[in-house]
Parts: C-alpha cells; structure tokens; sequence
C-alpha cells in the first residue's frame, strides 16, 4: 500500500469512467468455442458418404447454427438478466404455448411430432423450452424463497415442471421431459430446499419408474410406447435382442471400443457404413470415439468438464438468487444431458434420446445450448459490474 | 437467510455446500465415464476392432465346379454347366411375417412354387446354416431371372446366384455308375472324408461321384467384400480364384457302353450287363436296365420323379442290377461247381458220367432242361452241351464229400456271396447257400426244411436260393480266364488336370490269388469255347459267323410261380487267350441262348469293332 495521503482516502479512480468492456469469462466461451469447432470436424467425417453429392450438408449447416448461437450468446451476455424475472408469468405461457404448437402444427418425424418447420431448420419448442423453464421456474422460486422451508413449495415448483414434461414426453419426447424435471431438482436445490422434501421425492421418483416399467404394463395401461420402455430398458441386457433394441447400443459399444487409443480416422468404418445409428445426432459421441479414440473421447470431456466447472463458478459468483437459480438450472441441464448422452453411448445409460450439447447436430438443439451458456455470461458479467461498482464505492 | 428483495451479498455456506456436492457429482460421473472408456477403448479396443471388421466384411463364398467325368479316350461322360438359382438372403427379408409371406406369394407366383413350401424351404435351409442365403430354386429360366432383376424393389432380400450344375450328355448311358451330387449334410461334415468341405458345399452323395469325390470337387474361391449396415457391396477387398476339381477318366468305353444299354433295352427291359477286361479288372461297360436320366438329380430332384425311379413297378430304374441284383445264375454257375469238383478231386476233366436225362435223389427227380438225355460224357463235353445231370451228380457227391461245402468254398474263392470290391458304393454281396445257411433258418422258423442233398444239387446248377449278379460272375470267370486272379473290378482309371495330363493312376486292391491247375482251366475253357462253337453247343448258333473266337456259357435260371425263366449268358473273348468278360443278363428273357446271348455277341461285336456283325437269334433249348 502506497503511503496515505492527509485526507486518508484516495481519488484515484474516481473521475474515470466505468471501464465499457464486457465482462466475459473467457473459460467459459473458450470451451464453448472448441465444442463448436470439435462438432464440426467430426460430422465432417462421420456425414460426408450421407447425402449423395453434398459431402458438407451437415457441416455447412451446423457451422450457421454455430455462428447464429455465438451471436446470441454475445448478445444476451450484455442484457442484464435479472429484469426476465418481472415477465415470468409471460414466459412459463411462451414455453407451454410452443409445446403445445407442435401437436398442432408439428412436422412428424421419425413416429414423433417434436418440431415445427420454419424453413431455415426445423425449431423444437421442448429444446426452447428447457432454457424458458429455467427462467420461469427461478423466477418463481425467488418469489416463494420466504416460504421455503414448506413443501407446497416444492411441491409448486415441481408442478410447474412437470406439467411441460408431460406435454413433450407426449409428443414423445422422453428425453427432454427428463432434462425438465433435472432442472427443477437443481432449482429446488441450490435454493436451499430441505433434505426430507428431496427424500420423499426420491421415493417418489422410484414409485412413478416403478409404476410406468412395471405396474402400469402389467395391468394393461402403457404409459410409454414399448419401444420406449424397451429402449430404456435395452442397455441392461444388450445381447438379448441382438437384432432390436440392443442392437444401437451394441454398434456403439463396437464403434467406440474400435476407436482404441488414438482412433481410426479414415478407417472408422462403423460410422462410414452406417452401423451407427443416429450418428450426426444422438449417438456423435460414439462417432468421436471411434475416429478419435480415448484421446478424442478425453479432449471432448475435458472441455464438457470445463464447462460444467464455470458454470458452478457463475453460479457462486451471481450477484442475486435469481442469477444463482438460473446457473443452477443451466448447470444442471448441461450435466444431464452431457451424462446421460455419453453414458448411452459406452452402455451404461439407457437410450432416451437426449443430444449432446454443442456436439449434436441440430439447431434448436445448439442455438438453445449457446443462448444459456449467454445467460451464464450475463450473470457472470452482471456480477463482475457489481463487484467493481462495490470496490469502487469501498474505495470511496 | 435470504432476503425477499433477491440480493444475496456473499456466497453462504449452505449454499457453497450444496455447490460443492453438484461439482462432486460431477466429478464422479466424470470418473466413471473415463473408466468406462478406458476399459472400452485401450483394454478391449482390439476386441471390438475385430468386431467392426466383422461387421462390415463378408465373405461370400464361390463355389468351384467340379472335375469332369471323361469315358477312357477322353469322351466327356460328366460335365457341368452354369444355372443360376433363386436365393434369399434372410438378414434382408421383410421382418413382418405378414409381409414376408406377402413376398413369397408374389415370388411364389413368378417361380411357381407354392409359398407355404418356399417358407418351409427357406426356414430348414436356415435352421442348419443361418445367416448364409437360401436357395429357392435352382435353375430358373432366364426370362423369369430378369423379370426378378428388374422388379427388385418388389422382391426384397432375393438374389440371383450363378451355380455349377452337373450335366449328363448322354443321358440313359451310364446313368447308374455316375450317381448323384448333393449338399454335404451336417453327419458328412464330421467325417474325416470331408476335410476342408464347408457347410453348403456339395459332394457326391452316390455312384463314383461320391468313390472319388475327393478328387472330384475343386477348392472353394471366396471373396472378401465390404459391406454397409444395410449389406449393400461397397467395395471388394480380396478375391481368392474357385478351383476346378480333378478330371476323372474312367475306364468306360462309351460305344460299349451305350451298345450294350441298347441290345439290354431290346430284351424284356430288365436286367444287366457288364463288360470287364479279365486282366486287370477295368471294367468297360457296366449297366443296367431301365435306366433313367440323371439329369433329375442335377437340381433337386422332384419328390414325385424320386417315387417313380424307385417304384418296383416301374422296374426301380435307381437300383444298379450290374452290383446289387440278387438272382440265381442257371447254369453259369456249372463253372464254379466244375471248378470246385477238379479242384476238389472229385473228377478229373476226363472222369466219364451217364446222363441219362434225369437223376433221381430221394424221391425227387431232377430232370435235364428240355428232357434231352446226352449219354456218357466227360467234363469239357458236358460243359459244351450244358448237361445238368452231369452237374447234379456232382453237386450231389460234394455234398456228401468231405465237410460238405466244397462247393460253397469253391464258389466264396471265386467271389461268389461277397462284395467284388468295385469303386461303385452299394454293391450287394448276395448269397450262396449252405447247410448252415439253411439250417439256422429252419431252426428259426424262417423255411420248411432244413438242408437236403436236393439244396447242393440245386446249387450246382445256379438254381434255388443262390444269389449274385453280373459282376459277381463276371468276377468269377475272369478268374479262370487269367489263370487264378480274383479282381477287384475298376472303373476309376486315373485322374487328370483339365488338360487330360494324368496326374495320378487310380490303383486297383492287389488281387487275390488261387491256385488253379492249368489243365483244369484248360479242360473248362475249352468246355466253354465248345458251347459257343461246336455243334451241339448251346451258344453255338449265336456266335455262328462271328468272326472273334468266343467261349461262353448260357444260363437259364427258374425263378418258379410261373415267373419267367431269368436269361443269362457269360462269354470269355478272344479264346483261347480271353481279354475281356461278357457278362448279360435279363430278368425275363427265357432261355439264356435265346435272350441273353445274342446281347453279348452284339456287345462283343462293339468291343472287338466288328463291322457290320448281322447278329443271331436264339440256339438250342438245350440248358
């Protein structure tokens, strides 16, 4: 410290501007940025033989989704988060509304209405609505912190997450109604809900799974479509149907296994031949397994992890609940989607059909990942403003 | 605690807990995954490497045509020509039940068959090979084949394959020495015989394509290609050329052969023939009458043509009654039975007996064959004139001499009531009969009564239970022909590449060796070569005319219950040093000059190349 001067305080500073830089965490971009960049040099490789005459279809069109999510991710980083808190009410609507478009207007693909056609890409609403169920659902958590410690707050909360889930698990999007009820947990969580509402949920939890796998067939109601229990089911024994359910998770313990330490580039004839399934989408991780081997596999979770810990180190960082309940959410959804994807994948998960953030192709799926990864960037800067504008009143 | 207006100044502790317990979730799922990976990719990567090769590489095999079948100059006998065979591959078929039997109606209509048979085909080919192609038909038409090619999106999982199948040039000729070729079956497969014949393959499965299958079937080609998910070709990675089978040349000759499948066809239809050089056993001709076209079995044989093969009503053409006829010879046998009384010290071949047209044993009066009484004569006489008290007698002394199976033994020496050893699979070995024989079944029930002397006396003649066959005699003749030689009878001459080159000479079993006194052999030889020439021979009006000099003996054999007499003839050629046995018989021919003989001069006329022979009819009814 530099000798005091008579008045005991110091000027320095007091005159200058706020510094106008935005306040980016520049780990968090950095891995979001080489996410983007590994999932386009893998379906470079993994997609080129599957459109006839277009070798960079999905390249071309995934480096746009890329490019569109960067530019909203910088943009909502300079928005101040906290004013969504005010239109809740507005955006729990927008999220149900969407859904329920899809069962109007949806276009079917593959047995299953999940998206609407808006000529550029075909928009989800379920991959929207996880990032608006984050907002809606911490803005309400904030509203109800004084009553926490009941449980017809947890159980509020939990109902407004599970009234979404239902409505995509109908059109059936299995996955992303898991991903909703993931984040209602972590917003439940990080708000500080009690141990006993989490335990009786767990219970909870254990009877419905119960009831959908097992009861509920058993009586002759089927809550899921079988191929859904079977596929949730397959990974425990993928032998049995060799040639059905087990055969997806069997090609891609095979392409993964094949990759061996440092991958079979050109070779990755899983991939190439069509063995994989679903490999620009659902099961990519297992086409950087097999071109990439254990230190493609290892770099693409490093940078996950790297995610996954700004994320946490927003999420103590923001500057109100409202920021810290957000984090949260997005933390959480981030972490399901990243465990229950790659699990599927090397067979320790069962198969639900969730992508892998930034890496699967899709645009709803990237534009989404990148819009909440622009949030944490906007809590984080949020919070970098206030802790200089602090500093700057101690100082004075 | 938290305060409404949302501002939360410092990180709490609870919080920084329950932040902690998230990055320790994370931590550890992040644990697992690297695990799970290292166990996947660096411990098992080159397990699953070999999975993925197996996945995307098939292995389709290709079939190798097999060696031809040539006569002994070279003539092709056996051949093969290329057919292409409807084939489904399950692993593309529609999994819908409903659709798939949707598919065999639509392809059931095109090839017809009925679809119930095709999935019944389909599903048994598939339960002993799975996930190999099954064939649907073999030999479709071209026509229907590019109707397939050109709707093949309606006929999903069917492919057209080319396939070797075997040819019969000849057709009726020789139908009963090639036999059959068929799919190796799962008991085959653990025999050593089959080293190195994959399921699917096919081998012989009769006749002398399954005696030297060995040679005959060529080496397997294979080719390794690149698959998709879907199983369409990407790409060859390595080819292996099939390899044609070794070229077998037979001993047959074919003009003898189809000359003597004639002259057989214009008897009464049944019966058979063979033609053997008495030297070294080659057999030139071997045949049997009705025949058939073994073109039938170069597909799979219809179930309805295999009934009408094997029905007896239709003469059961399947059954080769060169090998496994079973018939009383008549009087061919008388040299057996003279061989065995010289042989035996019962006569010396100028020992003089009465035949006084009968002899009568026991109250039972065996006559001569027309009533003929011949007078005193000696062997080679009664051999000429084919006089059957002559033999009663002596099958009425051996009978009583010694142990009493002179005879027998004489005729087991001979190769009578035993396999020949032939190259041909399902020779029989028939039967002579003896005191034992008889006595065992009379002790069992099995016949009226035990053995009489009326039982030797039979035998000596070819008549009663004796049971043998062309080759049988053939056999036994050329024994005395060349002197003491029991042969194995050969119809495997060599193998050769494809170019005729002779790689490997097809050796007979050594031959079995009897003492035979020369002048006995005289004595018989001579005994025959008067009944083809001298007056009063019963062959002699046959052969008149025919230039080559011929021993041979006429066989009549009753067969009772008012059937027809069975017409037999063995001839030996050219006297007196004999190359080749004649051996004929018809199952209804009558009197063995009548029938029989006249076949074997029209078969000795081919085989010496006599021009123009104008043939015979009929001698004397004088055995």
């Amino acid at each position: 410290m530099a000798a005091a001067n008579p008045i005991g305080t110091t000027v320095k500073g007091f005159h200058e501007p706020r510094p106008h830089v935005l306040r980016l965490d520049p780990l968090l971009l950095l891995a979001a940025l080489g996410l983007i960049a590994c999932s386009l040099l893998v379906l470079g490789g993994a997609t080129q033989d599957d459109i006839p005459g277009q070798p960079s279809f999905y390249v071309y069109r995934q480096a746009a989704y890329g490019a569109m999510g960067i530019v909203l991710m910088l943009l909502l980083s300079r928005l101040d988060y906290s004013r969504i808190r005010e239109w809740k009410a507005g955006v729990y609507t927008l999220m149900i509304g969407t859904i329920v478009l899809v069962y109007g207007i949806g276009a079917t693909a593959r047995g299953s209405k999940r998206a609407i056609d808006i000529g550029f890409f075909n928009f989800q609403s379920s991959e929207l609505g996880k990032l608006l169920l984050i907002l809606a659902l911490s803005a309400f958590m904030v509203d109800r912190m004084r009553r926490l410690g009941e449980a017809e707050t947890t159980s509020r909360i939990l109902l407004l997450a599970l009234f979404p889930a239902m409505l995509v698990v109908a059109q059936p999007d299995l996955g992303s109604g898991l991903v909703y009820l993931a984040i209602a947990t972590a917003v439940l969580f990080v708000a500080g809900t009690k141990w006993t509402h989490f335990a009786a949920l767990g219970a909870l939890a254990v009877g419905a799974v119960v009831l959908v796998l097992v009861a509920a067939p058993a009586l002759g109601v089927d809550v899921l479509k079988p191929y859904q229990v079977d596929r949730l089911t397959a990974f425990l024994h993928p032998t049995d149907n060799p040639r059905e359910q087990g055969y997806q998770v069997n090609q891609s313990l095979t392409a993964v296994g094949s990759g061996g330490k440092a991958g079979r580039g050109d070779q990755a004839t899983q991939t190439r031949l069509n063995f994989l399934p679903e490999h620009h989408t659902d099961f990519i991780f297992s086409v950087v397994g097999e071109q990439f081997g254990f230190i493609g596999a290892a770099l693409v979770l490093s940078l996950f992890a790297l995610l996954i810990w700004r994320s946490l180190r927003i999420l103590t960082m923001a500057k109100n609940l409202y920021g810290a309940l957000i984090a949260g959410g997005v933390t959480a959804m981030l972490m399901f989607q990243i465990f229950v994807n790659v699990g599927m994948t090397i067979g320790i998960m069962p198969i639900t059909g969730v992508p892998l953030p930034l890496l699967s192709y899709g645009g709803s799926s990237v534009l989404v990942t990148c819009m909440a990864l622009g949030l944490l960037q906007s809590i984080h800067a949020q919070a970098r403003e206030v802790a200089a504008a602090k500093g700057l009143n101690r100082d004075l | 605690m938290y305060l409404d207006s949302d501002r939360r100044p410092t990180l709490t502790p609870q919080l920084a807990f329950r932040v902690a317990l998230i990055g320790g979730v994370a931590l550890v799922a992040f644990a697992v995954v690297f695990f799970r990976l290292w166990y996947l990719q660096v411990l098992s990567g080159d397990k699953y490497r070999a999975e993925a090769n197996n996945n995307r590489v098939r292995e389709i095999k290709v079939h190798a045509p097999r060696g031809e079948i040539v006569d002994r100059q070279g003539r092709p006998l056996v051949d093969n020509r290329t057919g292409l065979a409807v084939k489904v591959t399950p692993d593309r078929l529609p999994g819908d039940q409903g659709r798939r039997q949707q598919l065999y109606r639509r392809l059931g209509k095109v090839l017809g068959i009925a679809p119930a048979r095709m999935n019944r085909a389909v599903e048994r080919q598939l339960k002993t090979l799975p996930f190999s192609s099954a064939t649907i038909k073999q030999d479709v038409p071209l026509p229907v084949v590019s109707y397939l090619l050109e709707h093949q999106d309606e006929f999903p999982g069917i492919t057209v394959e080319r396939v070797f199948l075997r040819q019969y040039p000849h057709h009726q000729t020789g139908a009963h020495l090639f036999g059959t070729v068929g799919e190796v079956t799962k008991e085959q497969l653990k025999d050593q015989r089959y080293r190195g014949v994959g399921l699917g393959d096919r081998v012989g499965q009769s006749g002398i394509e399954y005696q030297y299958d060995r040679f005959l079937r060529g080496r397997n080609g294979a080719s390794r290609v690149q698959v998709d998910a879907m199983g369409n070709l990407k790409g060859e990675l390595s080819v292996r050329q099939p390899q044609q089978g070794r070229q077998l040349r037979l001993s047959i000759d074919l003009d003898v052969q189809r000359v003597g499948q004639r002259a057989l066809g214009g008897g009464t239809g049944r019966g058979a023939f063979v033609v053997m050089n008495v030297q070294n056993g080659e057999v030139v001709a071997l045949g049997s009458q009705p025949s058939y076209d073994p073109n039938v079995f170069a597909k799979v044989i219809k179930a309805s043509d295999y009934r009408r093969l094997s029905k007896p009503e239709n003469g059961a053409p399947l059954s080769n009654r060169a090998t496994q006829g079973l018939y009383p010879t008549g009087s061919t046998m008388k040299l057996i039975t003279a061989t065995a009384a010289l042989e035996g010290g019962q006569i010396t071949p100028d020992t003089v007996q009465f035949d006084g047209g009968s002899l009568r044993v026991g109250g039972v009066t065996f006559k001569n064959a027309g009533g003929a009484a011949h007078g005193a004569l000696a062997l080679r006489q009664a051999l000429t004139v084919s006089s059957d008290v002559f033999f009663y007698r002596l099958g009425l002394e051996m009978n009583g001499a010694g142990n009493g199976l002179l005879l027998q033994s004489w005729a087991h020496r001979l190769g009578m009531g035993r396999r020949t050893g032939i190259d041909l699979p399902g020779e029989l070995p028939g039967l002579i009969p003896s005191p034992h024989w008889r006595d065992r079944l009379y002790k069992k029930k099995l016949t009226d009564r035990p053995w009489t002397p009326g039982d030797n006396i039979n035998l000596a003649v070819g008549q009663g239970d004796l049971q043998s066959n062309p080759l049988q005699l053939a056999v036994a003749y050329a024994t005395i022909a060349n002197g003491g030689k029991v042969l194995s009878p050969r119809i495997g001459m060599r193998i050769e590449d494809a170019g005729g080159r002779a790689l490997q000479e097809l050796q007979a079993p050594a031959a079995r060796r009897l003492k035979l006194k020369p002048e006995f052999r005289q004595a018989i030889l001579e005994g025959l070569r008067g009944a083809a020439s001298a007056p009063g021979g019963t062959s002699a009006a046959v052969f008149k005319g025919f230039p080559i000099p011929v021993a041979g003996k006429t066989g009549t054999a009753e067969k009772g219950a008012g059937r027809a007499d069975q017409s037999w003839y063995v001839a030996l050629a050219p006297f007196p040093s004999p190359k080749y046995v004649v051996a004929v018989t018809d199952e209804a021919g009558g009197f063995g000059a009548d029938t029989a003989a006249p076949m074997a001069r029209t078969i000795l006329a081919e085989l010496f190349g006599v021009k123009n022979d104008e043939g015979s009819t009929g001698g004397g009814p004088s055995d």
